[in-house]
């Protein structure tokens, strides 16, 4: 499979002589969705500003489907359309217009222009507002906006940003659900967030940087493997009797209420043991989940091991 | 980018900036239209009835000319570092920078729409004149040529303020201490003929003072600067202009980091 992103050497040192980025190596497959991950002021929005030519690099290289970003900057800039982070479009302009300047930008003729402005605003459920301006809409639909101006070219490459930084969650799953399909259908996606639970749903592959430098580059189920331990809760239908309990099942548990309790497991924990145990009891279990986000677990141990 | 591409992505930002300045016309349009029209009503009917004759042409009629150049300066010069710079400050210009414009064509889309709400402003100031005096146009070409190239200078200047600027201070700081001393100094209200050696000699340096005398020769046949060497300074002043603008966007001074 060809290459969407590939990333040598890079670096890049601002002029208040701040070293954003320390030497970054990152490839991302075509196709792939990627998940750019790292704590504030980690360098993700310095690599995507580089990417899409608004940060200039220091040193290295950086190929967008093997054109240097440098050098061949009219290629790539076709290849790629982004989100950034903070809403970027003028607040006076009707919703349609700036769709439809975006693909102006790109050479699209008029007629291909109105056609891709209705088709992306219709999927991103902005089509009843196109005659609003822009500052009229909520926080989401400025989100989506973005993405449907970032659509508007049909790039092989989308860049997103934090794309539902302040979102509700109704808006951030059908957002997914919208990621997902526009994946499916061959475009490359990379994703940076802040909501964890977003890049292990919608993410196959992953890198974590921290302090300019890239600490941890996988797919997302070999990264989730190498968690050394995981808090389960489970809430039980009948009540926990707590002392002939604790006696029967390996590892450390910890009860929360007469119908809670929490494990800690490791890899290689066989967790059917708990649930032979409780049926051994008459105890039923309603649920079991997660106590924090796995990524997110991981996440924060990697970064603060760095 | 096809050349067909490239001509779609100019007028793309021409019909953004001419929605732009048409959309605030109360703030675009008519503030210079009330303020020029104060002069006529000032400097051209009170006061001037009472200066006689400049030239050979009544006093009137000799501020014309000057006070249409004032306005195209002016308008052509804010339209571009107003428009540009809220774009920067929006975040907005990120959408022309990540897009495969090439720069020119960029800088030429900025420039068009400057030069449009100057000459929108200039045709303004004109129809306003005629309730004061009535002129007849001595050379079309040298007018046309003049003002053209005079709001393609000042656009250019306006986008170089705007790449420069940090705050909405540093666009005013130019206009106000700069243009407006270099406009009132170069010959719209009056005849250098009429200074002493010393301030004939400064104006001399003063590239407006170059621009309203061909202007006015342009439209009144009368001139207090060589006719050839105003323009031919003019298309080199631009020239330069645009050489710098592009030399500045390829830099990514004040826009790429």
């Amino acid at each position: 499979m060809a290459t969407a992103i590939s990333v040598k050497e890079l670096h890049k040192i601002y002029a208040s002589g701040h070293h954003a980025l320390k030497g970054i190596n990152l490839d991302v497959q075509a196709q792939d969705f990627f998940a750019l991950l790292g704590p504030n002021g980690a360098g993700k929005s310095t690599i995507i500003g580089i990417i899409s030519t608004l940060v200039r690099q220091t040193s290295g290289s950086v190929t967008v489907f093997g054109n240097n970003v440098a050098t061949h900057v009219y290629e790539t800039k076709l290849d790629f359309g982004v989100v950034p982070q903070e809403v970027n479009f003028s607040p006076f302009e009707k919703v349609a217009d700036i769709v439809m300047t975006q693909a102006g930008y790109y050479g699209l003729p008029r007629s291909l222009a109105r056609e891709r402005t209705e088709k992306y605003l219709r999927q991103l459920g902005l089509w009843e507002k196109r005659d609003n301006r822009s500052r009229m809409l909520s926080g989401g639909m400025k989100r989506r906006l973005m993405i449907a101006r970032a659509l508007v070219h049909e790039p092989r490459l989308l860049i997103l940003d934090e794309p539902t930084a302040g979102v509700d969650i109704e808006l951030r799953r059908s957002m997914w659900d919208f990621l997902q399909k526009i994946n499916e259908s061959g475009t490359t996606i990379i994703l940076t967030t802040h909501y964890l639970e977003e890049a292990e749903n919608l993410c196959r592959n992953i890198a974590i940087i921290d302090d300019g430098k890239i600490i941890e580059n996988t797919s997302m189920k070999s990264l989730l493997n190498k968690l050394e331990s995981e808090t389960l809760i489970f809430d039980t239908c009948d009540e926990i009797f707590t002392h002939s309990f604790l006696g029967t099942v390996r590892g450390v548990i910890r009860i929360l209420d007469t119908h809670t309790f929490e494990i800690d497991i490791g890899p290689d924990y066989d967790i059917n043991q708990i649930f032979s145990c409780l049926n051994g009891m008459n105890i039923k279990v309603k649920s079991v989940r997660s106590k924090v986000n796995r990524l997110e677990q991981f996440f924060l141990s990697r970064v603060k091991s760095s | 980018m096809l050349i067909g591409h490239k001509y779609i992505a100019f007028e793309t930002i021409v019909i953004k900036e001419l929605r732009r300045f048409s959309r605030i016309w109360i703030q675009t349009l008519v503030p210079p239209a009330i303020t020029i029209g104060l002069y006529f009503l000032i400097f051209g009917n009170l006061i001037g009835s009472r200066i006689g004759s400049m030239d050979g042409f009544t006093y009137m009629e000799f501020i014309v000319p000057g006070l249409i150049m004032m306005a195209v300066i002016q308008n052509s010069y804010a339209n571009v570092v107003s428009s540009f710079f809220s774009q920067k400050f929006q975040r907005s210009i990120e959408e022309i920078l990540v897009s495969p414009i090439p720069n020119y064509v960029i800088l030429a889309g900025f420039i068009a729409g400057g030069i449009s709400r100057g000459l929108a402003v200039g045709a303004i100031v004109i129809l306003m004149s005629f309730a004061f005096t009535t002129f007849s146009i001595h050379s079309w070409i040298v007018t046309i040529l003049v003002v053209l190239l005079t709001a393609t200078a000042f656009s250019l200047a306006g986008f170089i303020n705007a790449l420069y600027a940090n705050n909405f201070d540093d666009i005013s700081i130019i206009p106000t201490f700069v243009l407006t001393p270099l406009i009132y100094l170069g010959g719209v209200f009056y005849s250098v003929d009429l200074l002493p050696t010393a301030g004939r000699l400064v104006s001399s340096f003063n590239p407006i003072f170059y621009m309203v005398s061909a202007f006015r020769y342009g439209i009144l046949g009368t001139s207090d600067a060589n006719i050839l060497w105003s323009i031919l300074m003019l298309m080199v002043l631009v020239f330069l202009l645009f050489l710098v603008c592009i030399a500045l966007l390829r830099k990514g001074i004040g826009l790429r980091h």
